[in-house]
């Protein structure tokens, strides 16, 4: 997984509330094999004759290859498509800074070293009337996002989750050092629970 | 000290504390889907690794597989090559595949409950953010991204942090035309698309107890709508008859022993939500969606909401955005819209009752003229069952297309999509932008609501026809 400190740059402006992840990436374009990052908001930032939508936020010369989203309630509700995460990191996204997520894709951005920030409806406004000052930074290392006018707001990540992006850390191969544990705890539940694991010879 | 039913399965399901509120939690079933299943599979064959619990692994194609009369797992050409890739991986991984054609094949939520592959008291996830629905057997079941699917083939783990805890009491009876699928869509509009962001909801009160096992699977699939992480109802002895004798649920002695340990799975007197809300069902009617979230409801007799009646400006905002993607105007009456699709299936409403309520309004009436109209069974076992009582013949007769178990219409991931700019009522969960196809317009509703809207030609009151 691609590790996170920090990051530089323009930050889009799209607070509408429930931005779900079809809207962020259509599943046709997961079975493709395409390049998700060209296909990102799609719905959004294209007319449907295809031609790009002149009034999406997100066709505005200075916020091409932006790393940082601002975004509303609830965004990246709806599936649990992982390709919503790398589509938006396709794009150029390293950092998504909202009122609330969807909660698999909230915990789908930390396998792939994009980060998260939950901040209010007051301060994500002000970060939000500050887009086109110039650029803001995000940092995970003291928690803090600088804004063009030099603002500086805090937020709050949860300790394992931040070292998890910090370090890069591969997840599957913390656990598999607790290999002991789950032997223990297996072998106790086939003497509790039985039915749990006779599926083998099952015909149905 | 007194729990809840969800920490209840929580903590027995815990094989390590990890510390700052993090827990290693047993996986005591998977399953894999064609569009989810094969990347998480690579992900651990790229690093080399077992798959460590082969037997409580099973695999179905169900995303991106044709509805088509006749189909073959070619008929969808980029589906054939996600059927091809699960049925190979699965084969060299020892994990059981359910084919096309063959009885266990569905839409995943709708197979796992119908084989007891899901019993009360287990963990379970999948690669879809539906996997809530299997809670309503009382089973501690949510949705995963691809690199949390890898983690539980190699560990048969999750590294997770407890959510939120929520109940929900649907109190008292429904009334006529009034089903799962009108009371969960009344709750989610109600209470909002976010309002379970981060909890585990758990269902209660005398409507759920009433209910049976088939639309309590309605009411937690739509959990995810409401931002829930998953959604369950204590099991009891309507969840130990819809068990009894299916494939995968213990027999004999072993059955009773089982059950010994579901009764156990309630939760206590005294013990605490995050958050409690009360459903008084006698207060719901038929339901739609008017917009592009599951929060977009209304009554069936109401009238479109303005933008205006919106105080929050982003609300406003999106409101007029849903208006006009919709192609409604504030304030019109919902009912008498024109309509140009009917879509009776999904993991929300494709089971045989909620074919068997479809079918009986749909007897000896027909498709309104240039309505399209599909029935695509949850499952081959739906099929089956759903052909063996006529239930084909009744839809045929009536004008619907009676079509091959899968997600279909729902996803939109299999070559079948609802054309730009038509209207579709839909049984399915998600009304989103592009859902059903670009420029497609997605209504909510039962299925009893989508027969009415296809014999009539136009959304209509169930109650009325």
């Amino acid at each position: 997984m691609q590790p996170f400190t920090s990051v530089t740059g323009a930050a889009v402006p799209h607070l509408q509330a429930n931005i779900d992840t079809d809207v962020i990436i259509r599943i046709e374009r997961l079975t493709g094999g395409a390049d998700l990052g060209r296909y990102a908001f799609e719905a959004l930032r294209t007319l449907p004759d295809g031609s790009p939508n002149p009034d999406s936020v997100f066709n505005e010369p200075r916020f091409a290859r932006a790393p940082i989203l601002l975004a509303g309630r609830n965004f990246g509700c709806g599936s649990s498509r992982e390709g919503a995460v790398t589509a938006l990191m396709g794009m150029g996204f390293r950092a998504v800074i909202a009122l609330s997520f969807g909660d698999i894709f909230f915990a789908n951005c930390f396998r792939n070293g994009l980060l998260p920030v939950v901040l209010p409806d007051a301060t994500l406004e002000t970060l939000a009337a500050e887009a086109r000052m110039g650029d803001f930074t995000v940092d995970l290392r003291s928690q803090t996002i600088l804004t063009p006018s030099r603002n500086s707001v805090s937020f709050d990540v949860d300790a394992l989750q931040r070292q998890g992006l910090l370090e890069g850390l591969d997840e599957i191969g913390l656990t598999l050092k607790c290999a002991g544990d789950i032997e223990r705890w297996q072998s106790a539940d086939r003497v509790a629970r039985p039915w749990v694991w006779q599926t083998v010879r099952v015909v149905v | 000290m007194p729990r809840t039913l969800f920490e209840k399965i929580w903590d027995a399901h815990v094989v390590r504390d990890l510390g700052g509120g993090w827990s290693l939690l047993h996986i005591d079933r998977h399953l894999l889907h064609d569009l989810s299943g094969p990347p998480a599979l690579a992900e651990v064959a790229r690093r080399k690794l077992p798959i460590r619990d082969p037997e409580l692994t099973f695999a179905v194609a169900d995303h991106a597989v044709s509805s088509a009369p006749g189909r073959t797992a070619q008929t969808f050409e980029l589906g054939s090559r996600l059927y091809g890739a699960l049925e190979h991986l699965a084969a060299k991984e020892h994990i059981r595949f359910f084919e096309l054609g063959q009885k266990g094949q569905g839409i995943v939520h709708v197979m796992g409950p119908e084989l007891g592959l899901v019993l009360p008291g287990m963990t379970l996830i999948c690669g879809d953010s539906h996997t809530c629905t299997n809670g309503a057997l009382g089973a501690l079941a949510f949705g995963v991204g691809n690199s949390e699917s890898a983690h539980a083939l190699a560990t048969q783990t999750l590294r997770q942090q407890k959510p939120r805890l929520m109940r929900v009491c649907f109190d008292g009876s429904p009334g006529q035309g009034v089903t799962p699928k009108d009371l969960i869509l009344h709750l989610i509009g109600k209470i909002g698309a976010a309002a379970a962001a981060g909890c585990a909801v758990e269902y209660a009160g005398s409507a759920i107890r009433a209910m049976p096992v088939e639309g309590r699977l309605t009411i937690c699939n739509l959990s995810v709508e409401l931002g829930a992480k998953c959604g369950l109802i204590a099991p009891d002895e309507t969840t130990f008859a819809y068990l009894r004798g299916r494939p995968f649920a213990p027999r004999g002695e072993m059955f009773e022993r089982a059950v010994a340990h579901w009764r156990t799975l309630y939760t206590d007197d005294d013990a605490g939500f995050d958050r409690e809300e009360i459903v008084d069902v006698a207060g719901v009617v038929p339901t739609v969606t008017w917009g592009t979230s599951p929060e977009h409801t209304m009554s069936i007799d109401g009238a479109v909401p303005s933008p205006a009646s919106q105080s929050d400006p982003e609300r406003r905002k999106a409101f007029a955005a849903a208006l006009d993607y919709m192609g409604l105007q504030a304030g019109q009456p919902i009912a008498g819209t024109k309509v140009d699709w009917v879509f009776i299936g999904s993991c929300a409403n494709s089971r045989l009752s909620d074919l068997r309520e479809a079918a009986a309004l749909a007897r000896g009436r027909h498709v309104a003229p240039d309505v399209t109209a599909w029935v695509v069974p949850g499952s081959e076992q739906v099929k089956r069952d759903s052909e063996a009582e006529g239930l084909d013949t009744i839809f045929r007769d009536a004008g619907f297309e009676w079509r091959e178990p899968g997600c279909s219409l729902c996803v939109a991931a299999n070559g079948e999509r609802v054309p730009p700019g038509a209207r579709a009522v839909s049984t399915s969960n998600r009304n989103f932008v592009g859902r059903q196809g670009p420029g497609a317009r997605t209504h909510l509703a039962s299925p009893a609501m989508a027969v009415a809207a296809a014999v009539t030609g136009a959304l209509c009151d169930v109650r009325k026809l």
